[in-house]
């Protein structure tokens, strides 16, 4: 009995593998897509705001308005960029060749003796808002090193509005290829674990091997079974080389262990291939799959994940969704054991809700699974 | 059953139905597939499913292999109640699906390792089965090859042996035999007689052509989900036995005697053969030919063999069966002949060929067609006839050889040749969302017809392939035989001189091939030219003139009557056009041999 279930099983497996090996679609799907995503993530978008073209204005130039502007040049944040007059750099930000304007009137020197307040003004534009505020913050903190400075050339003390002194942890170099990195094998995970579940039992569907394997005398656990192993190593594949391409390629740091992350992976991608299997129950063409595997779990795990867009900054509606996306856990374990380590109090209970998503999917194909058409 | 009298119950049943029902919503509407089916399957012998598309064959098959749940009633196969233990008859039966249910990215040998793991064969058994099951199909040198790579011929018999690696007792066999050329289906139906003599197999063997019904030991006769009959194939052709006749009548066209012989009284069933009609009558007595044939004093009517299409026409139409009434009223008006039938070439072909990559989808074809002509291009699937059709409607661009249609070289004036062409695809092209009306409506605008012309073509699609009733309807509700009425009448909008049907009658029964051929016909006396592909040996008898094309060649062109007579021969006396397909075949791979 348990020679006949190890031999139709090893079977079912060997079939599987022979195909994923063949079909040049399966092998890019988990290998490399991830590469592409990676590279577009850790090159090309970033979320920091670095040489961002800033106009200055000076009324009256003087030893302090040089100095000021002077400390701009030597920020890696900003390329000032100086204008005659107020309109003229209005003129350039409404034509988007500079994301701010630094405005020293003619009374700048005489009002910083005087009364030690801060009399600049400055305009952001804010149309890209999460920029904008970037850029705000930036220019503050350059502010605020000046003032600090003039004051300590000068003996004197100047009044600060407030006195802010910031520390980042955890992401020191606040580089957000640091967290996005991590993020991303979430994404892919998904990639791997859902779609290309659902679309390859879609495939025999399709293609009639279904209805032949189902009329043999493998059992329907066998036939599932038969359609996780393989898929999980894949999987698991894709996640070993987005790790080797974060820390070696991207230099993104690993502050906790390996095995909590493959425990971690281990369990998010039970949960991603139970989405696919439940989404293989009744999608039956390829098409309808793979639409309905990105629509329910592709997109949640890249917008409503916390990979890129903070949960927190969610509306309440919307915030409470994403407590049924299973990439949400794993995004906050990552980023974690990633950037922090092993933190137990966040790995456990993420790690016990991922638990209860993959069993709660895997159970609910099971459930709807029949070895028959209708 | 008066039917099941010749049936010894030697043994116990293979397969016992008992009322068994089973229902479908497709679309909102709840569709009958099977209704009340009560039947017993022999064990030990080949037991025919015979009926055309949508008789509930597949649904059957199904529900005795476990894949679905009848309804109502119980199935009994190998003595299991399916229903109750499906996995104990999953593992008693081989099944066969209608794509034979290969991996195509899987070679031979894997394919039947697959399933011998699956059924769970010991490893000391397989290499003698594996030996036995390639030497029955042939497939001996291929066992490295992709599956995908196979011919269709091929894979039919790969599929066979996989289902047949289990050693089942019972084998379902659901239409392995479409599509296939005839040389494969022969070859085909020896494995399946070789399995019930030496191992004592049953088997279900389910088809839509119904000249296999003759090759079946007992035969199970569907239509619309119902079941008209049991027996053995001779209790149904003994029914129509003394009612067929073959008529031949030098002094009118097969056409107008076809025509006449249909409506005439005592007539059930009117089919060109040929130069000859071979008519059915609805008595065991010769009509009389003063009669039936007044004012033709040349006609000959000579008794002929009755075969089992005679008598499955004969119980469609037989008093009672609702369906039949329709299609008999359904008489096509005359149509105007617009231009005489003359011997004006419409479509000329000289040495086409067409590669894909190094293979050659067509090779080296010439022929021509004149005008109101029917012409046939018949062959299995994958011997080119559709790459053939694409090219000549200006779909698919030649890699050699020149085309013209209609006067124009389709190499120039593809878009002006296309104006004179009507093409209906495989599987009816139309939109299966929108309604009848709509349909027509959209082919007549997309055919340049506006305002009164077009409302003047809908009325004439609508009344002459009677869809008035069905106008509203979505086309994808309609039944079978009236989509196919749709397709030709959304080919014909724009009174094209030309037409192309691309298998048009796949599937559809037989009293609605029948009412498809009368409207060609009329189509072809009214002077328009018909080009039609078929996989239907018979149909080619339809055909004025035909070509037999295999692996992108012509085999042979001519007339149905000429391609047979070269086949006679002592041991074949009056041979079909699948006789003469299967030697054509034959000769040219002794040929090829030869070469080489």
């Amino acid at each position: 009995m348990i020679r006949t279930v190890a031999m139709r099983f090893g079977g079912l497996l060997r079939k599987e593998s022979l195909q994923i090996l063949r079909d040049p679609s399966s092998i890019a799907i988990a290998f490399v897509m991830p590469v592409f995503l990676l590279f577009i993530f850790g090159y090309g978008v970033s979320l920091d705001a670095k040489r961002v073209p800033l106009a200055i204005v000076v009324e009256q130039p003087n030893r302090d308005t040089q100095s000021f502007a002077g400390a701009f040049a030597q920020s890696q944040y900003f390329v000032p960029i100086h204008f005659r007059n107020v309109r003229q750099a209005e003129a350039a930000m409404k034509r988007r060749r500079v994301a701010g304007i630094v405005w020293m009137r003619a009374n700048f020197s005489r009002e910083l003796l005087a009364a030690g307040v801060a009399p600049i003004a400055v305009i952001v534009n804010g149309v890209d808002a999460n920029n904008a505020r970037i850029v705000e913050g930036y220019l503050q903190s350059v502010w605020a090193n000046w003032l600090t400075s003039y004051a300590r050339d000068r003996g004197a003390p100047i009044t600060l509005p407030v006195q802010v002194e910031q520390r980042v942890w955890f992401n020191p170099a606040v580089r957000s290829r640091d967290y996005l990195v991590p993020g991303l094998i979430a994404v892919i995970m998904t990639l791997t674990g859902a779609l290309l579940t659902a679309m390859v039992v879609a495939r025999e569907w399709e293609r009639g091997t279904m209805e032949a394997l189902m009329v043999t005398p493998a059992s329907i656990h066998e036939i599932m079974l038969s359609k996780l192993v393989p898929y999980f190593v894949l999987g698991m594949g894709g996640m070993a080389l987005s790790v080797a391409m974060a820390l070696w390629l991207f230099g993104v740091p690993l502050h906790g262990s390996l095995w909590v992350l493959m425990g971690a992976s281990a369990l998010f991608l039970m949960a991603a291939l139970g989405m696919g299997l439940l989404v293989s129950t009744f999608a039956r063409n390829q098409f309808v799959a793979g639409q309905v595997a990105i629509i329910v779990t592709f997109l949640p795990a890249f917008m409503l994940s916390g990979f890129i867009f903070d949960i927190r900054n969610m509306p309440a509606p919307i915030r409470t969704i994403t407590y049924l996306v299973a990439a949400r856990y794993f995004v906050a374990i990552l980023q974690s054991v990633f950037l922090a380590g092993n933190v137990w109090s966040i790995f456990i209970p993420n790690a016990i809700a991922l638990l209860l998503i993959a069993g709660f999917f895997l159970g609910l194909a099971r459930m709807l699974a029949r070895k028959r058409l209708d | 059953m008066s039917d099941s009298t010749e049936i010894t119950t030697t043994a116990e049943p293979a397969i016992v139905l008992d009322s068994v029902s089973k229902s479908f919503v497709t679309g909102g509407r709840i569709v009958r597939a099977l209704d009340n089916i009560s039947a017993r399957i022999r064990s030990g012998v080949v037991t025919g499913l015979i009926g055309p598309d949508a008789a509930g064959k597949t649904t059957l098959m199904r529900l005795i292999a476990g894949l679905l749940v009848p309804d109502a009633g119980r199935i009994v196969a190998l003595g299991i109640d399916v229903a109750r233990e499906p996995l104990r008859v999953q593992g008693a039966l081989g099944y066969m699906p209608q794509r034979f249910g290969l991996y195509e990215d899987l070679t031979v040998q894997e394919n039947l390792d697959l399933y011998a793991d699956l059924h769970a064969v010991a490893l000391v058994e397989r290499p003698a089965r594996y030996a036995e099951l390639l030497k029955m199909t042939g497939l001996g040198p291929f066992t490295r090859r992709l599956a995908g790579r196979l011919s269709g011929g091929m894979k039919q018999k790969l599929g066979l042996a996989c289902t047949l690696v289990g050693s089942p007792r019972l084998l379902l066999l659901d239409e392995p035999t479409v599509g296939v050329d005839p040389v494969s289906r022969r070859e085909l139906w020896a494995i399946v007689y070789n399995l019930v003599e030496n191992r004592g197999t049953s088997v279900l063997l389910s088809t839509a052509y119904l000249d296999e019904a003759e090759r079946c030991a007992d035969v199970l006769l569907m239509h619309e989900g119902r079941t008209l009959g049991q027996g053995a194939p001779g209790t149904f052709t003994r029914r129509v036995a003394g009612r067929s006749f073959r008529v031949f009548a030098p002094d009118v066209g097969k056409r107008a005697l076809q025509k006449r012989l249909a409506t005439a009284p005592g007539v059930t069933d009117a089919i060109i053969q040929g130069a000859n009609v071979r008519i059915v009558t609805d008595k065991a007595a010769p009509p009389d030919p003063r009669e039936l044939l007044a004012d033709m004093p040349h006609a000959e009517i000579t008794a002929v063999a009755p075969r089992f299409e005679d008598s499955f026409v004969s119980l469609l139409k037989a008093p009672g069966a609702a369906i039949a009434a329709a299609v008999a009223a359904a008489v096509p008006r005359e149509a105007p002949a617009r231009k005489a039938p003359g011997d004006g070439e419409m479509i000329v072909v000289r040495n086409l060929s067409r590669r894909f990559g190094d293979f050659y989808a067509v090779r080296d074809v010439s022929f021509s067609v004149r005008r109101g002509e029917v012409f046939g291009l018949l062959g299995a699937n994958g011997a080119g006839k559709s790459t053939t059709f694409r090219m000549l409607c200006g779909l698919l661009p030649a890699s050699e050889g020149t085309l013209r249609v209609a006067g124009e070289d389709l190499r120039h004036a593809a878009a002006r040749a296309r104006a004179n062409i009507g093409y209906m695809a495989q599987k009816f092209s139309l939109y299966a969302e929108l309604s009848v009306l709509r349909n027509l409506r959209f082919f007549a605008a997309a055919y340049g017809l506006r305002a009164a012309r077009q409302r003047e073509r809908i009325e004439w699609a609508l009344s002459e392939f009677e869809l008035k009733p069905f106008a509203n309807a979505r086309s994808a509700d309609l039944p079978l035989g009236y989509k196919q009425r749709l397709a030709l009448a959304a080919a014909l909008m724009h009174e094209p001189e030309i037409i192309f049907l691309d298998e048009p009658t796949s599937g559809v029964d037989p009293l609605g091939r029948r009412d498809f051929w009368r409207r060609i016909n009329a189509l072809a006396e009214s002077g328009v030219t018909v080009m039609v592909t078929t996989h239907f040996m018979e149909e080619a008898e339809y055909c004025d003139r035909l070509v037999i094309m295999a692996q992108g060649r012509i085999l042979a062109e001519g007339t149905s009557e000429e391609m047979k007579a070269r086949v006679r021969s002592a041991e074949i006396p009056d041979p079909s056009m699948e006789d003469a397909f299967v030697a054509l075949i034959q000769n040219n791979l002794a040929n090829g041999a030869q070469a080489a």
